[in-house]
């Protein structure tokens, strides 16, 4: 739906709920009046309608990264209701959404937070907080936005209300792999050490836990849906690592150990991505670097399960909400073409190209559709996830993440 | 360099053949920028822009772009650049927005 203004209706029925009248009977007429009356009176000492009566949850942002601005979409019309504007430089910017899907947290390349309000359609914030960033969560309870950074390295934690730093967690490393687990806790990993840090929010001053021994050069990490299990992608090692985070102490585990012995490692043009979204049916479904496959291993036990040769060097392996096909779009110079993989056969059943510039992938939050960024095409593209019908476009300025308000309530997105 | 690569390249090398400024600025900044930010100001690879490369020779940097950084995650672009491309780039990003 589109966040026009409030209609009189819409108004009426918001004040009187359940209230019912008619306008073509005199008795009708009077309370018309009485309630146009009252609500003039209302307006004199209330505040304006309040922006939230719209609903937000099939809104949506697209990160438009050459000219810093996020276009907000409506999923179920298919189409753009606003463009936001002036947030800096969001080349590789990705953004998180408050607990009520109303605001969202946007994380620039450049150092900027900035906390826009989606109904409004307006900057709402903006603090500049380093010199370069990455990415950013939330905290389950929705106070804490963490973000973490290249340029100086380490976290930084602010309130989700005003913006104001509550903690500086310092590294000396670039930070990645930055996400939200219960606990008013989160979890990231250094880039320059091979560490993973858990930090506790939940006291007054924030609680480290560093881990060490997680391999050589971790370039991005996810956590499953339910918390439990971190995993970081390792530029420097021919294998994954894992934690456990449901134990006392977690410890790194190896995962995929090997899993390019003897095959010369293809040049890397992009970093893999890796989130919340690998869980494939019983399996986890992961990225591999340097070479033209996914990987998939068991989710109970993290034993390889299989292997899927690919287009080209997956940058996302994304398994559809329900988990039956994953998509995977790739890194340049193969990154016009889309692959969907039945997580049962493990087979490529659907290959397509939708334009130049595959950036990035976002489902709606049952899966029915998915939204695919096409950069250079300057166009973000709807299909259908099972007849694979191309069901429309959506015109945008070098789009890249596309960020639907569900993210609100799934963790480590 | 393995089959696949050179797949790669001869996949790709006539895309790029008669490359103009204009596209290989566009590579510099999209995909280049991947890992040193769009501005290339740094992201998880490091700052590239002029100021932060003058202690660099044109023909070195060619060479860097051609062949990579071993031990760091500085691809070589070799199998998706000519030598002529390779040094065009080097010259951008040393000159800056005034080439």
């Amino acid at each position: 739906m589109t966040p026009a203004p409030l209609s009189r209706n819409a108004a009426e029925n918001l004040r009187h709920p359940g209230f019912h009248h008619s306008g073509n009977t005199p008795a009708g007429g009077i309370r018309a009046r009485l309630l146009a009356l009252t609500l003039a009176a209302l307006a004199l000492w209330a505040p304006s309608l309040p922006a939230s009566a719209q609903a937000t949850g099939d809104l949506g942002l697209v990160v438009e990264r050459a000219s810093g601005s996020l276009l907000v979409v409506d999923q179920s019309e298919r189409a753009s209701i606003g463009r936001i504007t002036g947030l800096g430089d969001l080349s590789h910017a990705s953004l998180v959404y408050a607990p009520d899907e109303r605001f969202a947290y946007v994380f620039g390349r450049d150092g900027g937070l900035t906390k826009v309000d989606i109904l409004a359609q307006t900057v709402v914030n903006r603090v500049m907080q380093a010199g370069n960033s990455i990415g950013g969560a939330i905290s389950d309870d929705g106070r804490f936005v963490a973000v973490s950074n290249y340029e100086p390295g380490g976290v930084r934690i602010f309130d989700a209300e005003t913006l104001a730093m509550v903690a500086d967690i310092p590294t000396d490393s670039k930070t990645i792999g930055l996400v939200d687990i219960p606990g008013s806790r989160f979890v990231f990993s250094l880039w320059d050490t091979g560490e993973t840090w858990i930090a506790d929010l939940s006291g007054g001053t924030p609680q480290i836990t560093r881990i060490k021994g997680m391999g050589a050069y971790p370039y991005d990490a996810l956590v499953t849906g339910d918390g439990r299990t971190y995993i970081a992608g390792l530029f420097g090692e021919d294998h994954l690592s894992a934690l456990d985070l449901w134990q006392e102490s977690p410890k790194p585990r190896r995962i995929l150990p090997g899993y390019a012995k003897g095959r010369a490692g293809l040049p890397v043009y992009k970093m893999p991505h890796l989130e919340g979204w690998a869980l494939a049916g019983q399996d986890f479904v992961l990225p591999a670097m340097g070479q033209h496959e996914v990987l998939w291993v068991d989710a109970r036990n993290l034993e390889e399960t299989g292997r899927t040769p690919t287009h080209g060097q997956p940058v996302f392996a994304m398994s559809r909400p329900d988990g039956r096909h994953v998509w995977v779009n790739f890194a340049h110079p193969l990154n016009d073409t889309v692959q969907v993989i039945d997580s049962v056969t493990k087979a490529v059943i659907h290959k397509f190209t939708p334009g130049p510039g595959v950036l990035h992938m976002e489902f709606t939050p049952r899966g029915h559709e998915v939204w695919l960024s096409v950069r250079d095409a300057g166009k973000v593209m709807i299909y259908d996830t099972e007849t694979f019908e191309k069901l429309g476009e959506i015109t945008a300025e070098s789009p890249s993440g596309i960020f639907f308000t569900a993210r609100a309530h799934r963790m480590g997105l | 360099m393995n089959r696949p690569a050179i797949i790669l390249a001869l996949i790709a090398a006539p895309a790029l053949a008669d490359a103009d400024p204009e596209s290989l600025r566009r590579l510099v900044h999209q995909d280049c920028g991947s890992c040193h930010g769009m501005t290339l100001r740094g992201g998880l690879g490091p700052d590239i822009s002029p100021s932060a490369l003058t202690h660099y020779r044109p023909e070195d940097l060619t060479t860097v772009i051609l062949d990579g950084l071993p031990g760091t995650p500085m691809p070589p672009w070799r199998p998706l650049l000519s030598e002529d491309e390779a040094a065009w780039i080097a010259d951008y990003l040393l000159e800056g927005e005034s080439k």
